[in-house]
């Protein structure tokens, strides 16, 4: 089992015939993803990586079922890529371009709202979401880790492939990267929900970083409705005041932000927290071995 | 990007929003000059991006150019909050009636913006809305709707501004919202917001920040660029599009994704403590999934030009780009170095994990390159970097 994403997810690839959406299609067909067609108005009714490619969402959706889609166009155009999506009422629209300016994400969220949530937007600037031995949505490398009960909910790519590698013999219902951008989709919140809600997940690893305070809700959150076993890693202790570190979101203003507080939130709620991310993977295969 | 006070009304002015006059100076004869220009009396303000500057005695009213001079003698060269002043903004004096706060700004936790209004202001807003919330009207506002006129009134209604001031409040943070989003910004704040004595209101101070993954399409914004401030090693990674932040240790730090970078900062930093001299990083500095030689000689350029590293951690972990190509990627990044005269003196650390790793490190023992340790784990790893940069090490 699986949250969100299962063997039977057929994606489509916005932005496909791009040098991105290349490279990622053919890993995504490589690790066994039903990738099944493509988008680019310009390229309608071409063939690209033996798919077809579609003028537009809907027109793919209704060629082919699909019900995912993944974002790889650049960051000019993503806003219209992913309100083109939303308005198709696809379920699942993973935006991995990175760069996307606030304002967009702000109001592509606000139209996914104003539709009726009918579509889950993940991202931007996020890695996707994979259900090793299922399929995988984005550019998580599905090939080092295993299929198993560990779910884990990610701000950071390569912290996500750091933990699914550790624990690569235990294996993963889903990882999701949710990206590091001050305004995202699919919150810590809502893949807490879906994994204490998923009958194959046993036990969840949370990853978060500084910036904003989407940890500390995701810990009221756990203290109220969460009683699988959680995990968590949070990145940027030392991390000076106003600087952003890497990712737009991971930035501490004033005293609002710290990573310190973010652990000491989780903490108060049971939620053990890991020093290093190798003392994280640690922890979670205790609790593994003591269920 | 945050935005000195005079670019953030110079701003204003052009979307047509009521400010004081005003010339920078960055020196006491500009000041001087500058308040001869506007007679009379003057404020004499400290330019830095950080709050408290009136706490700490970054403005001063003047009574005349003489005493602009004096003021801003006492102000150039001040130190607040670890920010140096190196210019001043001589504005006429204002006769305030009453001083309000306002601010649009991105509401992270509900995904949307927020304007913020009082007529409590001219002090710190966050301390108003601690102590007496109910002075501080917080209002979202959908992208998808905006503002207009009248929803711009009813929120300065809804901040307790007396009807005397709604109108030309109303006007004022209808123009805000203009340049709220027209320029792609995630806050723009007035504190204060003041009614004059001759009944306009008008913005007295300006804060302002741009989003910077919009500069693709505000080709304008790069004029605001602080080239003073910036750091030169910052400076020389942004021409070569790397992500890096300076810090003040001694460990330089390579890694590739900002969340593993962030983590590797923490875990020297943790490792260090055991350590003479206790070394921290040096840097952020984050090469991205792909890590190419290129990437990868560029970024240990950087770091090796900063004189207070004395060990480098090289953590990567292979994941779309398999370690074999990572420690490829190094070797090359070597010889480019040699190749441009910069030799690899100082002792690197190396871990790499994840996809092909066993092939990574073996192409890395095979290479036997000057001063470079493979450690196994990102732990084991960050201690021999402390180690390594430890005081008498």
């Amino acid at each position: 089992m699986a949250i969100w994403l299962t063997a039977d997810s057929k994606i489509i690839v916005q932005g496909m015939t791009g040098g991105e959406g290349t490279k990622h299609t053919r890993r995504m067909l490589a690790s066994g993803a039903r990738v099944v067609g493509g988008v680019n108005a310009r390229k309608a009714g071409t063939v690209h990586e033996g798919l077809p490619v579609f003028g537009t969402v809907a027109e793919a959706i209704s060629s082919t079922g699909a019900d995912v889609s993944v974002v790889f166009v650049p960051p000019a155009f993503t806003k219209d890529a992913v309100k083109e999506a939303i308005d198709a009422e696809i379920p699942l629209c993973v935006v991995i371009t990175e760069g996307v300016p606030v304002h967009d994400t702000t109001e592509f969220w606000a139209y996914a709202v104003a539709k009726g949530n009918k579509t889950r937007v993940i991202g931007p600037n996020c890695p996707g979401i994979a259900s090793p031995g299922a399929s995988n949505a984005g550019i998580i490398p599905a090939d080092i880790t295993t299929p198993g009960r560990i779910g884990l909910v990610s701000k950071s790519g390569t912290l996500t492939y750091q933990l699914m590698y550790e624990l690569r013999d235990i294996g993963f219902s889903t990882a999701v990267g949710i990206g590091g951008d001050p305004v995202i989709g699919t919150t810590h919140i809502d893949a807490l929900q879906a994994f204490q809600d998923d009958p194959g997940t046993d036990a969840i690893v949370m990853i978060g970083e500084i910036g904003g305070d989407a940890e500390e809700r995701a810990a009221a959150y756990i203290e109220q409705h969460v009683t699988k076993p959680v995990v968590a890693y949070v990145a940027g202790f030392t991390a000076p005041e106003g600087k952003t570190m890497g990712h737009a979101g991971a930035i501490v203003s004033g005293s609002a932000g710290t990573a310190q507080a973010k652990k000491e939130a989780l903490e108060k709620v049971g939620v053990r927290v890991g020093k290093t991310p190798s003392e994280t993977a640690r922890l979670m295969r205790e609790v593994m071995q003591s269920l | 990007m945050d935005l000195f006070e005079h670019q953030a009304k110079e701003l204003f002015a052009e979307y047509g929003i009521p400010v004081p006059r005003g010339i920078v100076a960055h020196t006491v004869e500009e000041a001087r000059a500058a308040a001869e220009q506007l007679t009379g009396k003057v404020v004499v303000k400290a330019q830095v991006k950080t709050g408290g500057r009136g706490k700490a005695g970054g403005v001063k009213v003047a009574d005349d150019a003489e005493d602009a001079y004096q003021k801003a003698t006492q102000i150039l060269g001040m130190d607040i909050k670890g920010h140096t002043v190196h210019k001043v903004l001589i504005e006429e004096a204002s006769q305030i009636a009453e001083e309000y706060y306002f601010s649009f700004l991105l509401d992270r936790a509900n995904r949307t913006f927020l304007a913020i209004c009082s007529a409590s202001g001219g002090m710190d807003i966050e301390e108003v809305a601690h102590t007496a919330p109910e002075k501080v009207a917080k209002v979202p506002v959908s992208s998808l709707d905006g503002i207009d006129r009248a929803t711009a009134r009813e929120i300065a209604q809804a901040g307790g501004l007396p009807p005397q001031s709604l109108d030309g409040a109303a006007e004022l943070i209808e123009k805000l919202w203009a340049v709220f989003v027209d320029e792609d910004a995630s806050l723009v704040e007035v504190n204060p917001m003041i009614l004059s004595a001759d009944g306009q209101v008008k913005a007295l101070d300006g804060k302002v920040t741009l989003d910077d993954n919009a500069n693709f399409r505000q080709p304008e914004h790069v004029a605001y660029v602080d080239k003073a401030a910036e750091d030169p090693l910052e400076a020389k990674a942004k021409e070569k599009h790397l992500n890096y932040v300076k810090l003040d240790g001694t460990v330089g730090i390579i890694g590739n994704g900002a969340g593993l970078v962030m983590s590797t900062l923490d875990v020297v930093a943790y490792a260090g403590e055991a350590y003479s001299g206790q070394p921290k990083p040096a840097n952020f500095l984050d090469i991205g999934g792909g890590a190419s030689a290129e990437v990868m000689a560029n970024g240990l350029e950087i770091i090796l030009s900063d004189p207070s590293v004395r060990s480098v951690f090289v953590n990567v972990f292979g994941g779309i780009t398999a370690c074999d190509a990572v420690a490829n990627g190094i070797v090359s990044a070597f010889q480019l170095l040699e190749g441009r005269g910069e030799a690899v003196t100082r002792p690197l650390v190396v871990r790499l994990d994840g996809n092909n790793a066993a092939l990574g490190r073996q192409i890395l023992a095979d290479a036997g390159l000057p001063g470079v340790e493979l450690v196994d784990t990102m732990d084991d790893a960050a201690q021999r970097a402390a180690e390594l940069a430890a005081v008498g090490a």
